[in-house]
């Protein structure tokens, strides 16, 4: 399959990503490369093939929904870019 | 002194003890020619290394890692120390908390020298993909050292520790094992807790051990696998029976792929891995052709599947919480857009895309479904040949370590690299790489083992046959 530059656009929007003229050209190409070798899966016929869950035993492990090991407020700003307070401060949202 | 094993037991003996050996990797590591840290904790491993030697001077030493120095891959989490997954989104990153694995690891007694370097999130076959630094690899640095967890087995190669975990979402463990001489295990999907490993395709990744010998893989397998209640997909599988290591292959049933024999295979290889084989017989295993029918779209159902996976778990990088955030953002979509641009390298980019891309409106019956129901046909190829052999034998890679940069420019080609590797990962199997022979440029080759589901046992019992069989050895240039 040949992406077009409005689809490769389309996807940076839906990716959140900013990408310069030079990568969305770089991306339609090599992408496009990639799905062509990857369309080769439209020949397995799996139309009766039920989908299989990731692991062998195929059921998460469930537990009590109770808090443990906590990180802490301290902890959990230690890393962030930019703090107001006890709160992440990003750009205002609302003009 | 190489192995893991050697250095417990000249612990266990009194001939050394941690703090110097400690000091003595930490000295290599700091001059270390191939680039295989990203970084050292020196002041963390001393002090661990003096509390194990503390440990046994009371007769307190709590097991056959307690006082050896290890390494991790920069994707495992580590309370305190810098953590990146190879990526500027994560530059200067200090977990608050340790992934379970590094906390067993620590429970157990082990001296955790430092980070080793990776492809960007664990993306790539190579190594060059990091944001920080190329890898080389010791037996010949002008070559990769493979990858995701290259700068594992570089670490190890190199023998600037004793062994080392890394990560495996379609063959970062077992590749660069192949490419550096080393021991490298995947373990079954839900062996190993992956709370607090970054997550790159949750259905796929795996934690395990790099090494040089079968033994030692299976002493650190011992050390971190296991149910964890912070890890929902962790197994209640019993734990690997290592009582049977020694047990030899005599009756076990050995498949050899016809598929695996992939075009464009290296002669050597394919002869190393024959001869593997015929190896096995001698020792009273038997062999017979088998077939996996799907094997041929392994690689296009991964990089439908871990693309897919990638774009979902990679949203958590949003410029806001942790990680990099652009300068001065004129809004929340361009902090989001400019923040992810500046801290994603390329292939990490091209993976988002081709994710969003299979996961979006339109497409995701096509490529994300149509992959799903593909990976459950391989699935189902593995489950019938393995009623059949109780261990799948082919080549880690079908090529020799190539030289840096030779194949940086064309995606497509270094992801058909990952072709033999890749299956075991959508099967949720266990999978080994040990080495199998020696090429005629003295460049290791790789063979792989895939076993049933959880049972690691049989992987590993035929790789300790094979290589005390093989008795092969591989040293880093430069004399180290």
């Amino acid at each position: 399959m040949k992406l077009t530059e409005q689809q490769v656009l389309h996807v940076a929007k839906l990716a959140r990503l900013a990408l310069t003229p030079d990568e969305v050209a770089t991306f339609k190409n090599q992408l496009s490369a990639i799905l062509d070798a990857v369309d080769e899966l439209a020949r397995v016929d799996s139309a009766t093939t039920l989908v299989a869950p990731a692991g062998s035993e195929g059921l998460a492990l469930l537990r009590q929904d109770v808090v443990q090991g906590e990180v802490g407020t301290e902890a959990a700003l230690a890393n962030a870019p930019q703090v107001a307070g006890t709160s992440f401060a990003i750009p205002k949202v609302l003009e | 002194m190489k192995t893991l094993a050697q250095a417990a037991a000249a612990l266990a003996a009194g001939q050394t003890s941690s703090a110097a050996l400690t000091a003595a990797c930490l000295e290599r590591a700091k001059a270390d020619p191939f680039g295989a840290f990203l970084t050292l904790d020196e002041p963390g491993a001393l002090a661990s290394a003096q509390a194990s030697d503390a440990r046994r001077r009371e007769g307190r030493a709590v097991g056959p890692l307690d006082g050896v120095p290890l390494s991790l891959k920069d994707n495992i989490l580590t309370e305190g120390v810098v953590t990146t997954a190879g990526s500027r989104m994560l530059e200067g990153f200090r977990p608050p908390y340790d992934a379970t694995v590094t906390a067993r690891l620590k429970a157990a007694g082990a001296v955790l020298l430092g980070k080793t370097n990776l492809d960007e999130f664990g993306m790539g076959s190579s190594t060059e993909n990091s944001a920080f630094q190329k890898t080389k690899n010791p037996l010949d640095p002008t070559r990769t050292p493979g990858g995701s967890s290259g700068g594992s087995a570089a670490s190890v190669a190199a023998r600037l520790c004793f062994g080392s975990l890394g990560t495996d979402t379609g063959g970062s463990i077992r590749q660069p094992a192949a490419f550096t001489g080393l021991v490298g295990l995947k373990p079954s999907w839900g062996r190993v807790s992956r709370f607090g490993v970054v997550a790159y395709a949750s259905s796929l990744d795996q934690v395990g051990p790099l090494a040089h010998t079968v033994e030692d893989a299976a002493t650190l397998l011992s050390a971190i696998e296991g149910l964890d209640p912070a890890d929902a997909t962790s197994s209640t599988a019993p734990k690997t029976d290592l009582s049977m290591l020694r047990s030899g292959v005599r009756g076990l049933r050995v498949g050899l792929p016809k598929e695996f024999f992939v075009d464009g295979m290296d002669p050597e290889v394919a002869a190393s891995v024959r001869a593997a084989a015929a190896t096995l017989v001698s020792l009273g295993a038997s062999v017979e052709e088998v077939s996996l029918p799907h094997t041929r779209y392994a690689m296009a159902t991964y990089y439908v599947l871990a693309p897919c996976e990638a774009s979902s778990n990679l949203g958590r990088y949003d410029g806001v919480r942790f990680g990099h955030r652009t300068t001065d953002p004129r809004s929340l979509k361009a902090l989001y857009e400019n923040s992810r641009a500046e801290g994603f390298g390329p292939e990490v980019k091209r993976r988002i895309m081709l994710g969003t891309f299979a996961l979006s409106a339109g497409y995701a019956d096509a490529y994300y479904r149509k992959a799903q129901q593909v990976r459950a046909l391989i699935r189902r190829d593995y489950e019938q040949v393995f009623q059949r052999v109780d261990v799948v034998l082919s080549a880690t890679s079908p090529v020799l370590p190539w030289r840096l940069g030779e194949k940086l420019d064309d995606p497509l080609a270094m992801y058909l690299m990952d072709v033999l590797t890749l299956p075991c990962n959508l099967a949720g199997l266990p999978g080994l790489s040990l080495p199998c022979g020696r090429a005629s440029n003295g460049l290791p080759i790789g063979a792989q083992l895939l076993g049933r589901p959880f049972d690691e046992g049989t992987v590993l019992k035929t790789a300790y046959a094979l290589e005390a069989a093989l008795g092969l050895q591989f040293a880093p240039t430069g004399g180290v």
